[in-house]
């Protein structure tokens, strides 16, 4: 019942707040709208019980995607770009392809919905410490390659951050 | 009320895809288009957390980890890219960035 009530209120936080983020004229406006999304996203993430992805999320997108882009915000002079015509001129033929797509993922899901009712497997199977361990687990075992390889990854994008964002001399 | 199940994560997943999409294909403000790219991950995020629950098995937050890597050090790159091009063409719009064109 609580977990009912919860989904819907993160699922109005989700979306309500992506829909403020893509149509404020104010890009440090949509940036906080987009904290609201996240933060939903959040609670999504700790109402299917993955407790270590909700402190991820948090730490991650809201204290370091958005403040990054906060950053290149104030940075970069969006007052000019704030007084002029926020959409652009093919917005129509994009709104009609998006419902499009809308529709058949729609009736794909609606077609397919017996399906997911089948597997519900193991429900004992979740430790009442949450899944942080088992995440742990997975992630320094079975997935310890494609770990290091994101570490070599996050390198790569710091130092190519840095040579993108200098001054040329 | 009925409980939530995962057809309810998958809709929401969906909805918030599309929401990112329209925004990634109308906006013109570049900085906005990147948030928007940001939202078609979390998305993807909440679908792997779903379907990760629904099966009791941890390569689907596994692999969201792997997906909010991947999104941060893309927007890391992205916004050093865009500092460099506002240096030099002085706008943020996406269509007025039109050299390659024909």
């Amino acid at each position: 019942m609580a977990t009912t009530v919860f989904f819907y209120i993160f699922a109005v936080m989700i979306l309500g707040g992506a829909l403020l983020t893509i149509t404020r004229r104010n890009a440090v406006h949509a940036a906080l709208w987009l904290v609201v999304s996240l933060l939903g996203v959040a609670g999504v993430f700790l109402l299917r019980g993955a407790e270590f992805l909700f402190v991820v999320q948090i730490m991650l997108y809201i204290g370091g995607v958005v403040l990054l882009i906060l950053f290149v915000v104030m940075l970069v002079n969006l007052d000019s770009a704030a007084g002029q015509r926020q959409f652009n001129k093919q917005w129509w033929l994009a709104v009609a392809c998006v419902l499009v797509v809308g529709a058949e993922v729609l009736y794909v899901i609606k077609s397919g919905v017996e399906s997911f009712s089948l597997p519900e497997a193991a429900a004992g199977a979740a430790s009442e410490a949450g899944s942080t361990e088992a995440l742990a687990d997975a992630l320094f075992s079975e997935y310890l390659l494609p770990f290091e390889m994101a570490s070599i990854l996050l390198l790569v994008a710091v130092v190519g951050s840095v040579v993108m964002a200098r001054k040329r001399t | 009320m009925h409980p939530i199940t995962t057809v309810h994560y998958v809709v929401l997943s969906a909805a918030l895809l599309l929401i990112g999409t329209a925004g990634f294909l109308t906006r013109r403000n570049i900085v906005v288009i990147l948030m928007s790219i940001e939202l078609i991950l979390n998305a993807v995020n909440i679908n792997l957390v779903a379907f990760s629950n629904h099966f009791q098995e941890m390569g689907g937050q596994v692999f969201a980890i792997f997906v909010i890597t991947v999104a941060v050090a893309e927007s890391a790159v992205a916004l050093g890219i865009l500092i460099a091009l506002f240096r030099n063409r002085e706008t943020v719009a996406a269509d007025e960035i039109n050299l390659l064109k024909w």
